[in-house]
């Protein structure tokens, strides 16, 4: 069972990395462009002839 | 830049539709199969694998895995393939996937309807259909990435997130609850006991819904709810938060499923708490699907596919809110192991799965066909039938869960029952239970519609099996390095880097909830008077496993004086270190069992399951006559022995080989009791073990009990 103890220390460190790597993407300002997707999305480059149809 | 030329492959994308509404069809048809049978036991037609204990595993298991499980393939790999503006990565692992799901649905109906069950709730199937769904998810996330990797868009968009999320976390949810021990071909022992195996279980179940029902129906949303209304969503920004919160969260919340129980207070109260902030990252969802269409509501009166879709974002918002309600302890006191719980699933299952896999379809399949809808008339009545069918069935179990723990609860002035005969609180709502049917087979009318909707629109048309696409390639490396090339950016564009901190960010819940209990010994008091089974008994549990008595009955009395003064000392974490697999239950259509050992004689028991009208008059409980005919197999018992052994049951070295010839005696002294009342037992039969097992039910603590009181 000691395998757990790793696994604790394993995953209390990810949480940290993961709250440090979200606090740094924070502050370098990774939520800037959030328009274009959601934009892009909606043209689709294969199927031009029938995107005109209604609905 | 150079355009490329490619082609999207429709094949595949068919092939999962017709999958999906066949599967769809048949496990509604088992459900209200199984819904009848509630008020109608007879209509199991006397044969074991059409009654309910057997089907209703089969009902949730084909409607979660088989409908919306081809669903999500259907919609994720037309969408995913546009999103990315590739092919998906290789056709021969689409059709391993393809093919492979099927067959695994098929082993699925085969084996539970044969009483062949882990009786793990959503987890029911045996050890090596386990290992054919981890290899063919594998094949599917294999041939997501792949198609990700070689993708012509840089950016990826928010439903694909969501692919990943539940492509990982289903991953590592079906592995960790099925570590189990094979005793032979089709029947295994989880490594897991009692308390441990239970959490473990509802972290899985709790997980199940939120990864296979919830996100990757939030990443089809994304895609075919913008579609469908022809706008942008209506916050990107929003999406990603909800995103990283929603799976932060969501793997936190399993132990709500285990309120008052002998799980440890500590980790109930972690599950309330992360239950009820679920509602934030939950909301964020469905009004982010809502305002999506702000300003066009108008098309929502003509378009079926919008009303499909916005009825089930609507659904999803209801459901959302009425689980962190029911994860409140107060709240669950009286909503647990009542109907309460079945409408809860039902307002998502019909609502959020249901109406959005149609409205999906709507959309997509006259665009495989190359034509248009075949009738938009037909689909709006399919919507409106759906749409009563759901009310009919979510009213009438909120009224009947609500009654019945209402009865359950109620003392006279005198401090006795008020409904002492818990007969008599099922058939108060048995009326509900008609109802309940009855708006299933409303809602199945509607689903009927639908697929002879879409096979004329098919039929009008033609399958653009290869549809032509172009788009620029994509460059090798982003050359903006500037401070545009933020965070989050880079995670997009790397979906591996993405696996791994989705990895991480689901692990981290269910690793520090489940460890801690397997570490701290004092989370399972051990009680000296709690001893393993005997053969015959651990018998009679695989023959309550595999008929799949915990469908109707829980074994696990909370700390109420309700239910201790109906079933007896409430249920101690330590009785159960020996239950591979824990046999806790989550609904009580016949009353908790945890305490029915010696409450009855050997010979009820034996009556009652030949026909439980004679002994309880008006119970709609099936009967089980072929327990008498079939007989336990001894030559499978020491390898069962054994198996417990491994798993850390203390019985003594070598016992295996004794085993068989205790169980004849145990099994020749219940024959000679019943020979007394008059009844003829084969003591191989299966209800013979079977009755061993229910005497012994929750007996040990009250041997502790007394020897204390001398």
């Amino acid at each position: 069972m000691e395998v757990m103890f790793i696994l604790i220390g394993f995953s209390l460190a990810a949480a940290t990395g993961f709250l440090v790597a979200f606090i740094w993407a924070l502050k370098r300002g990774q939520f800037d462009d959030l328009t274009t997707p959601a934009i892009r999305m909606l043209f689709e480059s294969g199927s031009r002839k029938k995107d005109d149809a209604k609905g | 830049m150079a355009i490329e030329s490619f082609k999207y492959d429709n094949v595949i994308v068919r092939n999962f539709t017709l999958a999906t509404l066949f599967w769809g069809v048949v496990g509604m048809f088992v459900g209200l199969l199984a819904a009848t049978q509630l008020f109608l036991p007879e209509l199991n037609l006397g044969f074991g694998p059409t009654t309910f204990s057997r089907i209703r595993p089969l009902h949730t298991n084909a409607v979660i895995f088989a409908f919306v499980g081809n669903a999500i393939f259907a919609g994720v790999y037309y969408s995913l393939q546009r999103l990315c503006k590739a092919r998906m990565y290789s056709d021969l692992l689409s059709k391993i996937n393809f093919w492979g799901w099927q067959l695994i649905i098929l082993s699925a109906a085969l084996t539970f309807t044969n009483g062949i069950t882990t009786s793990k709730e959503y987890a029911e199937l045996e050890w090596p259909i386990d290992i054919a769904i981890a290899i063919i998810w594998v094949v599917f996330g294999w041939n997501m990435f792949g198609t990700i990797i070689k993708r012509r868009e840089r950016h990826m968009y928010v439903a694909i997130w969501f692919y990943i999320a539940t492509f990982i976390t289903v991953a590592l949810l079906h592995v960790v609850n099925s570590f189990e021990l094979p005793v032979s071909l089709l029947k295994s022992y989880p490594l897991y006991a009692g308390v441990q195996d239970a959490l473990v279980q509802w972290w899985y179940g709790h997980n199940a819904v939120a990864f296979f029902l919830t996100t990757p129906y939030l990443g089809l949303m994304y895609y075919y709810l913008p579609k469908a209304a022809d706008r942008p969503v209506f916050s990107y920004r929003l999406s990603i938060i909800h995103f990283w919160s929603l799976i932060f969260i969501y793997i936190w919340a399993g132990p709500h499923h285990l309120l008052y129980t002998a799980l440890p207070d500590w980790a109930q109260s972690l599950g309330t708490v992360f239950s009820l902030m679920l509602i934030a990252p939950s909301w964020g969802g469905m009004l982010n699907g809502l305002l999506t269409l702000r300003g066009a509501w108008d098309k929502v009166r003509d378009d079926p596919v919008l009303k499909f879709l916005i009825v089930a974002v609507t659904a999803y918002g209801m459901a959302t809110f009425e689980g962190p309600m029911l994860a409140i302890k107060s709240v669950n006191a009286i909503s647990h192991y009542t109907d309460w719980t079945i409408a809860h699933v039902h307002v998502g299952a019909l609502g959020w799965n249901g109406f959005l896999t149609f409205g999906m379809l709507y959309w997509m399949v006259p665009r495989l066909y190359g034509t248009k809808l075949w009738s938009t008339r037909l689909a709006e009545y399919h919507f409106w039938i759906g749409f009563l069918g759901i009310l009919a069935y979510a009213v009438p179990m909120w009224f009947a869960g609500i009654t019945q723990s209402l009865m359950w609860k109620q003392f006279t002035p005198e401090g006795l029952f008020q409904y002492p005969n818990f007969l008599e609180t099922v058939l108060q709502i048995v009326p509900m239970y008609v109802i309940r049917a009855a708006g299933g087979l409303l809602y199945l009318t509607g689903v009927v519609f639908g697929v002879v909707n879409l096979a004329k629109t098919a039929r009008q048309g033609a399958l653009i099996r290869e549809e032509a696409a172009e788009a620029p390639a994509l460059e090798s490396r982003h050359p903006d390095k500037g401070q545009d090339s933020y965070k989050h950016r880079i995670l997009e564009r790397k979906p591996i880097v993405f696996l791994l901190v989705t990895t991480v960010v689901v692990a981290i819940g269910g690793l520090v909830e489940i460890v801690p209990t397997f570490l701290i010994k004092s989370n399972v008091p051990t009680i000296s008077s709690v001893k393993p089974y005997t053969p015959l008994e651990l018998e009679g549990r695989d023959v309550y496993v595999a008929e799949g008595c915990y469908n109707c009955h829980s074994q696990m009395v909370r700390p109420f004086r309700s239910e201790t003064e109906r079933y007896g000392e409430y249920s101690k974490a330590g009785e159960f270190v020996y239950d591979h697999p824990f046999q806790w239950g989550s609904k009580r259509t016949g009353p908790d069992l945890h305490r029915v050992g010696k409450k009855y004689p050997d010979a009820w028991h034996w009556n009652h399951m030949i026909d439980p009208i004679t002994m309880s008059p008006g119970s709609i409980m099936p009967r089980y006559p072929w327990l008498a005919e079939q007989q336990v197999d001894p030559d499978g018992t020491p390898a069962k022995v054994r198996a417990m052994q491994k798993l850390g049951v203390p019985y003594p070295e070598g016992y295996d080989t004794l085993a068989v010839a205790d169980m004849r005696q145990q099994a020749e002294v219940i024959i000679t009791g019943l020979g007394d009342a008059g009844i003829t037992a084969d003591p191989q039969s299966k209800l013979v073990a079977l009755i061993a097992y229910l005497q012994r039910l929750g007996t040990d603590i009250k041997v502790d009990t007394a020897a204390q009181g001398q």
